[in-house]
């Protein structure tokens, strides 16, 4: 299903980098989770990467504006996000679908993808077409009408990305998409990623490694709230060696670059 | 060439004519300025219908048709039901079991009237607190289920609270207004204070967060007011009959405080 697009939306972008954060500090309760990160991210699936408690979940959550940051600058969309800065033109732009995602239970999928679109103030005629098309791209036009509390958790979690898509945000933030998919859900996912990517800024952040090598065109690895390693998958692959602990040549790149960023946190 | 189609004038008949005649060749830049043109005169598209050739006729009419039968096989529109867009933008469902307590301490607070004629007006005594659970709770990060997603989006902000505050007054309001008819308190009395203090709550919650403001505001309320009011059979100085005029000042002043702080509401989690 094509949609329209407007005169605003061609129009070249005045900015460098959709995402650009440097020095970033940001609190998740009193512990300090992202500490003097430094990022820049533009067009194209960036996948993140991590061991838990890295500070992934904390930084998708300053990235869509949900907290602000301690310290540090953040800009999307060229824009500053820190301080007193107007949010609502950068939210505009922005999907966001964190790891714990709540909904209402009563609601069906169409209606709650639809308050989403009106709370993200698209245009109101805009809207039944949005929510159909991002309905569709999801895989859950059969299920539309369903109301929430019968999905089940892969149905839920793609009602959730529908609603981070559904406003065909410039930057776009998955937390852990991929939760609850079985294999053939995650490769329409990797193909919906794929498209998603030609013309907008998705960082996904995932446990799962495979997929950011088969989906993600750049790859970034955080360790204790900073950065170990940005670049292709291929570079991931090519910091491994025969002797690092994992299955496959992602898994071993990426035991051997938190080896050595903890050798040298350690040292 | 492109000089006669610049946006303020329109394309003469005979460009539109050899625009609409599928055998004519016309050059690019032209087609391009008639067609960007069209998209805005509607004028120059009567124009443009009123000249199309048969052929032209007759390929319009096969794709109307086909797309008829198209749109005939697939799914009907959706209908949209205004109800449910209502109940879905300004009732929060999470609201429920709160307001539902609300209405009962009220309720009992009648019974309590006509059991103990002795004791002061607990109606008007409790007026003021009466929305403030509701108003604690419609912005909360623990109660709402969607919360992180909500808190992202450009609609987060004053507006969504006041929106939210409304749906609690709009339950609390009548069920104010019914037990101080049966308990013979003046309208007045019982439904300013609420307004003020709901007020209150949302002034104050853009310096400390909604919830705490609620907290604060009816503990205050509790120990300083309703307290010695019980103990002493009195009703207090403020909830006097003349002090209807220094509760609607109170209730413009601070809604004047909480619209000038209204960019503090953006970020829902530096307030709760």
């Amino acid at each position: 299903m094509m949609r329209t697009v407007s005169a605003a939306e061609t129009a070249p972008t005045t900015y460098p980098w959709a995402v650009h954060a440097e020095g970033l500090k940001v609190r998740a309760g009193r512990h300090l989770a992202v500490d003097g990160l430094d990022l820049t991210l533009g067009t194209g699936v960036h996948g993140l990467l991590g061991p838990n408690g890295a500070g992934k979940t904390t930084l998708m959550r300053a990235l869509a504006t949900v907290v602000r940051p301690a310290g540090g600058r953040l800009t999307l969309l060229g824009e500053s996000v820190d301080g007193r800065a107007d949010l609502r033109r950068v939210r505009r732009g922005l999907g966001y679908l964190p790891q714990q995602f709540g909904f209402y239970p009563r609601f069906t999928v169409r209606e709650f993808v639809e308050y989403l679109a009106w709370l993200k103030e698209l245009p109101k005629p805009a809207i039944p077409g949005a929510v159909q098309r991002a309905i569709d791209r999801v895989g859950l036009t059969a299920k539309a009408d369903a109301r929430m509390k019968t999905l089940s958790g892969g149905m839920l979690r793609r009602a959730g990305i529908a609603q981070a898509i559904v406003n065909d945000p410039a930057v776009l933030l998955l937390d852990e998409p991929t939760v609850g998919l079985d294999p053939e859900q995650r490769l329409d996912f990797r193909e919906l990623l794929r498209d998603l990517g030609v013309d907008s800024c998705v960082l996904v952040s995932t446990h799962l490694v495979e997929d950011v090598v088969a989906a993600c065109t750049d790859v970034v690895l955080i360790n204790e709230g900073r950065l170990v390693h940005q670049g292709t998958p291929d570079d991931l692959v090519a910091q491994g060696g025969a002797g690092d602990a994992g299955d496959s040549p992602a898994e071993r790149g990426y035991s051997a670059l938190l080896r050595r960023h903890r050798a040298e946190a350690g040292r | 060439m492109t000089a006669e189609h610049n946006a303020s004038s329109h394309p003469s008949p005979a460009v539109i004519a050899r625009y609409a005649d599928r055998e004519v060749e016309l050059d690019e830049v032209t087609v391009w300025s008639v067609e960007v043109h069209l998209e805005d005169c509607a004028t120059c598209r009567a124009r443009l219908a009123g000249s199309t050739t048969p052929d032209g006729g007759a390929l319009l009419a096969r794709v109307a048709a086909g797309l008829d039968r198209d749109l005939g096989a697939g799914p009907a529109p959706v209908r949209r039901r205004r109800w449910s867009r209502v109940r879905n933008r300004w009732l929060a469902g999470h609201l429920v079991p709160w307001l539902t307590m609300t209405l009962a301490v009220l309720a009992v607070a009648v019974l309590l009237q006509a059991a103990q004629p002795g004791l002061p007006s607990l109606v008007a005594l409790l007026a003021p607190v009466a929305p403030l659970p509701g108003v604690a709770i419609a912005w909360s990060r623990r109660h709402d289920p969607a919360w992180e997603l909500i808190a992202g989006t450009p609609a987060a902000g004053l507006a969504m609270l006041l929106r939210r505050t409304a749906a609690v007054l709009a339950v609390v309001v009548p069920a104010l207004a019914l037990a101080s008819n049966r308990t013979g308190v003046s309208l007045a009395l019982a439904l300013l204070p609420c307004l003020a203090f709901t007020a209150a709550t949302i002034a104050l919650g853009a310096f400390v967060g909604v919830r705490h403001a609620a907290i604060g505001l009816g503990a205050a309320w509790g120990l300083a007011v309703v307290v010695p009011a019980v103990a002493t059979a009195h009703l207090p100085v403020v909830l006097q009959p003349g002090s209807s005029g220094g509760w609607v000042a109170l209730t413009l002043a601070l809604a004047v405080v909480a619209a000038s702080r209204a960019d503090r509401f953006r970020r829902l989690s530096s307030h709760d």
